[in-house]
């Protein structure tokens, strides 16, 4: 395949799937011109006056879409591990005799392993989204017919706006939903939070079938996916599994070394004088971050002082933050623990639900991450030049999806708290396995064994350089993570491309290749 | 073909081995890996292993490997207790020491926290000396079960030689009777800072062991000091205790151990203590009496951290100078409580400027405002704003380090 190098040095084919691809230009470079995709025009001519959009079973309702070879699904990912409804799509479409879908998930979850089935008979053909576990280590080894695209979630809100990704069938579960399509997740069996994933889905899907098993009479408020751009509505008996709805993730870390590096990342917050009256963070679900978050919420206590707003990620942390006045504004895309779910229902003003297309998209008027003062977030690799990864592990494997990181790297102070390594593996090397997130936009990177401040941040330098807190060059910690495990080799890569990387704006970042000595 | 084994290889036990090693006829060399870290360090953890193997003069032999993120000091170690198992030889293979491992501590240094380690699990010592504890002991002891005792010995050596403790003081806890002596012989030439001398009834044993010391000292060419903290854990220690804490000017503080002491007077430990109470002042009183800091007993519940501070402070107000602890999470609760509260400092400062006053005006007597203080009280101020200031320093020193 022919391949270019692109504005960070990494070399990505022109085509991906038979689709002409732009290679990442840098930073803002890249500036689209044309119109926005849309679906075909409907009119309501074509629908029950009812409003009474219900189909007696998924089946029935892939057949009304007109499902058939070559189409592009989509699913939501709200229901997370606990998801009961993306794999029966797949397996309806295998009964169906249906060939070389392309499932485009706003993330999957271990318990989309099944799907490995399908890729294996050819129903599916590859997959557009985020790959964890062991849907990652069939692509890594190469095993998928196509080539795997990954998206942050607001690229994935782009690639549908800008038409680089086109839906035909859109299938959303809703843990509450009225039969006009109206949909949340606030109540219910399944009830998991936000939904402000899958506006991009309903918006530009050709087709949109909502699932739930909590079916109400008409209005269902709030109108979390909104019922005019939904053409059926099935009634199932349980979409999804509630204990692994809530994540398990959200909460603190027990781990002494975790809090420790934990501890250095607000100390450093603090030093840099980021921590004052109004200030806005973003933070994730894991147990350093959740830490993080904990020592937020003691300083803003003891001083007296509020943030104005968080984006999220809401977890039991944030809804404690919110409710003892610490904190303003949860503005929430994604709803972590049940605890979360219940502020976002009885918050409602404090703490809306908001979509992907608010907080991340880059193709739009200005998007919230670059008003975000502190931005917390994780890596699986960083190298010397503080570009990072979150989708393969130094050996190559390919185990985890870009989630929200490339958008949240635009923020005021973006900070990985990270260990300097994980079971003899340096997370600081001397370059990136997979460039997901260029060096320019990653300011800080804390680990338990000293803090680096990328040099472009001069800024920050002065402001915490007498605070007594271990600074080092990113170099230094490097040589440490090495002295410590001994230098790894490099894996054995093929020449196959298993995956591409694209960048917020919809160009390629970088690609994952085939590995070859698992 | 004898098959011997060494090391962990569970769920748990991350960052350490297990190695199968049996001794052949021919056919050399035979490595089977498996390892979640293969791709990255098969080959160098392949070299390591034949290295030492060549080392030892062994040819011909087979290695069964798992492996869970091992260092290669632990994979070394694990390797070299297979060998020392199926051949006899006096060889070790050790690993570089480094620089900052060779340093010698002060007689009087503060000793407030020291953390124990079980010495067969490579995994807590990595990142052991962030955690800013006074001391790091490393036990060959109690938390080694009795078969595993001499490959936990060669893996404590390795630790001593490889891992970094950002400036904790080195401890070992040795093992009782004639394993203490073999302990002894491979670590001390590892610059052990402090050797703990567990169920400690007499000063008869502090002598034995102290005599150990300095001849091991002498042939090694140890230059840095090797101190001495005997552990008291018995109804015949308790008594005992001033004879032991005099027994040899190496000797710089005693411990208490309250787990095996409640035991011997047949009483459980309780929270309030008060069975403890004469035993915890004997020693107490013991160490004073001969200059020697005192050490209490490990407070067990882990995750209660305010019984842990009313705990210290408790311990604190009985004279103690230091606690030992089993999680690192315990350290700064215990440095809370050992540091002298706002108040505390405050009065001692005032104390002893106006001692300083006095001093430099020639007048015999001190007072603050209308209030004459006494010689005694002087005493006690002077050390509570020492303590606090090498409390500070010691704390900000380490905050660099780490």
């Amino acid at each position: 395949m022919k391949t270019v190098k692109n504005a960070v040095g990494r070399w990505v084919p022109a085509e991906i799937n038979g689709e002409k691809v732009i290679p990442f230009k840098g930073i803002g470079k890249h500036r689209p011109r044309g119109r926005k995709y849309a679906p075909h025009i409907v009119t309501s001519a074509d629908y029950p006056p009812s409003g009474d959009k219900r189909v007696p079973s998924l089946k029935e309702a892939l057949i009304r879409s007109g499902i058939k070879d070559g189409m592009v699904i989509s699913t939501h990912h709200h229901l997370r591990d606990g998801d009961l409804v993306a794999n029966q799509v797949f397996d309806i479409a295998a009964e169906l005799g249906v060939k070389d879908l392309v499932w485009f998930p706003s993330a999957s979850f271990p318990c989309h392993k099944e799907i490995i089935r399908h890729l294996e008979s050819g129903v599916v053909h590859h997959i557009e989204g985020s790959m964890n576990g062991p849907l990652g280590k069939f692509t890594s080894e190469g095993k998928m017919k196509g080539t795997a695209v990954l998206r942050s979630h607001g690229g994935r809100y782009q690639a549908l706006q800008d038409g680089e990704v086109k839906i035909d069938i859109a299938v959303l579960a809703a843990p509450t939903a009225d039969p006009f399509g109206n949909g949340h997740g606030l109540e219910g069996p399944s009830a998991c939070g936000g939904l402000g994933y899958a506006l991009g889905d309903f918006q530009f899907a050709e087709k949109v079938i909502v699932i739930t098993d909590n079916l109400v009479p008409f209005p269902c408020i709030p109108m979390q996916i909104i019922g005019n751009y939904v053409d059926y509505v099935v009634e199932m008996d349980k979409i999804g599994i509630p204990e692994l709805i809530v994540s398990g993730t959200t909460q603190i870390t027990r781990s002494p070394d975790r809090l420790l590096i934990a501890e250095l990342t607000a100390k450093f917050c603090d030093a840099a004088g980021l921590v004052r009256d109004g200030f806005s963070f973003q933070m994730g679900a894991g147990g350093t971050s959740l830490s993080i978050g904990l020592f937020f919420h003691e300083m803003l206590k003891e001083r007296g002082i509020k943030a104005r707003f968080a984006v999220g990620g809401s977890t039991q942390y944030s809804a404690k933050m919110l409710e003892d006045g610490c904190l303003e504004y949860m503005l929430d895309a994604q709803t972590f623990d049940l605890e979360a779910v219940r502020s976002m229902r009885e918050n409602r003003a404090k703490h809306p639900d908001i979509s992907i297309f608010h907080c991340y998209d880059y193709h739009a008027k200005g998007n919230f991450t670059t008003m975000m003062d502190v931005m917390i977030l994780g890596a699986t690799e960083v190298d010397v030049n503080f570009n990072g990864n979150v989708v393969t592990h130094s050996d190559g494997y390919m185990l985890h999806g870009i989630g929200g990181w490339q958008n949240c790297l635009f923020a005021k102070c973006t900070i990985l708290p990270v260990p300097l390594f994980r079971n003899r593996i340096p997370i600081i090397v001397d370059e990136v396995t997979t460039l997901v997130g260029p060096g320019e936009l990653i300011d800080v990177i804390v680990t338990e064994r000293g803090i680096a401040v990328n040099p472009r941040r001069q800024d920050l330098i002065d402001k915490v350089k007498h605070s007594g807190l271990p600074l080092k060059s990113i170099e230094e910690l490097k040589e440490e993570a090495e002295r410590i495990c001994g230098k790894p080799q490099k894996p054995e890569l093929g020449e196959k491309i298993v995956a591409a990387i694209k960048w917020v704006d919809g160009t390629v970042i970088d690609v994952v290749r085939e590995v070859r000595n698992g | 073909m004898k098959t011997v084994c060494a090391g962990n290889f569970e769920k748990s036990d991350r960052s350490d081995c297990r190695i199968a090693m049996t001794v052949k006829k021919s056919g050399g060399i035979r490595i089977s890996l498996n390892s979640k870290v293969a791709i990255l360090y098969g080959a160098a953890i392949r070299e390591t292993c034949e290295k030492i193997l060549e080392f030892y003069g062994i040819d011909n032999a087979e290695l069964q490997i798992d492996d869970s993120g091992a260092a290669d000091y632990v994979i070394a170690a694990r390797l070299e207790a297979c060998i020392k198992q199926l051949i006899k030889t006096d060889k070790s293979w050790l690993p570089e020491i480094l620089p900052q491992n060779m340093s010698g501590t002060e007689r009087d240094r503060l000793r407030r926290s020291r953390l124990y380690l079980p010495g067969n699990s490579p995994k807590l010592a990595i990142n052991a000396g962030l955690h800013s504890g006074d001391g790091i002991i490393l036990d060959l002891e109690d938390s080694v079960a009795p078969d595993r005792k001499d490959e936990a010995r060669i893996l404590v050596r390795n630790t001593l030689r490889a891992v970094d403790f950002y400036g904790a003081e080195r401890m070992v806890r040795i093992n009782q009777g004639e394993r203490g002596f073999e302990d002894l012989n491979a670590l001390l030439p590892q610059y052990v800072n402090v050797i703990l001398l567990p169920k400690c009834e007499s000063a008869e044993q502090v002598r034995t062991v102290d005599a150990h010391i300095q001849k091991l000292r002498r042939e090694c060419h140890i230059k840095i000091e090797t101190w001495i903290m005997p552990i008291i854990e018995s109804a015949l220690g308790v008594m005992r205790a001033l004879e032991i804490a005099g027994s040899s000017p190496n000797v710089v503080a005693l411990a208490i151990g309250l787990e095996d002491y409640t035991a011997d007077i047949a009483v459980p430990r309780t929270s309030e203590a008060t069975e403890s109470f004469f035993a915890r002042s004997m020693v107490l009183n013991a160490a004073k009496a001969c200059g020697l800091q005192a050490i209490d007993s490990v407070f067990s519940d882990v995750s209660d951290t305010e019984a842990l501070y009313r705990n210290v402070r408790a311990s604190r107000a009985l004279g103690y100078d230091g606690m030992g602890c089993i999680h690192p999470r315990q350290i700064k609760v215990i440095h809370e409580a050992f540091a002298p509260d706002e108040a505390e400092l405050e009065k001692a400062e005032k104390i002893v400027a106006a001692y300083r006053e006095a001093e430099e005006k020639g007048l015999g007597v001190v007072a603050v405002g209308s209030k004459m203080i006494d010689a005694p009280v002087v005493k006690r101020a002077l050390r509570v704003v020492e303590l606090a200031k090498m409390m500070n320093k010691q704390g900000s020193r380490r905050e660099k380090k780490a």
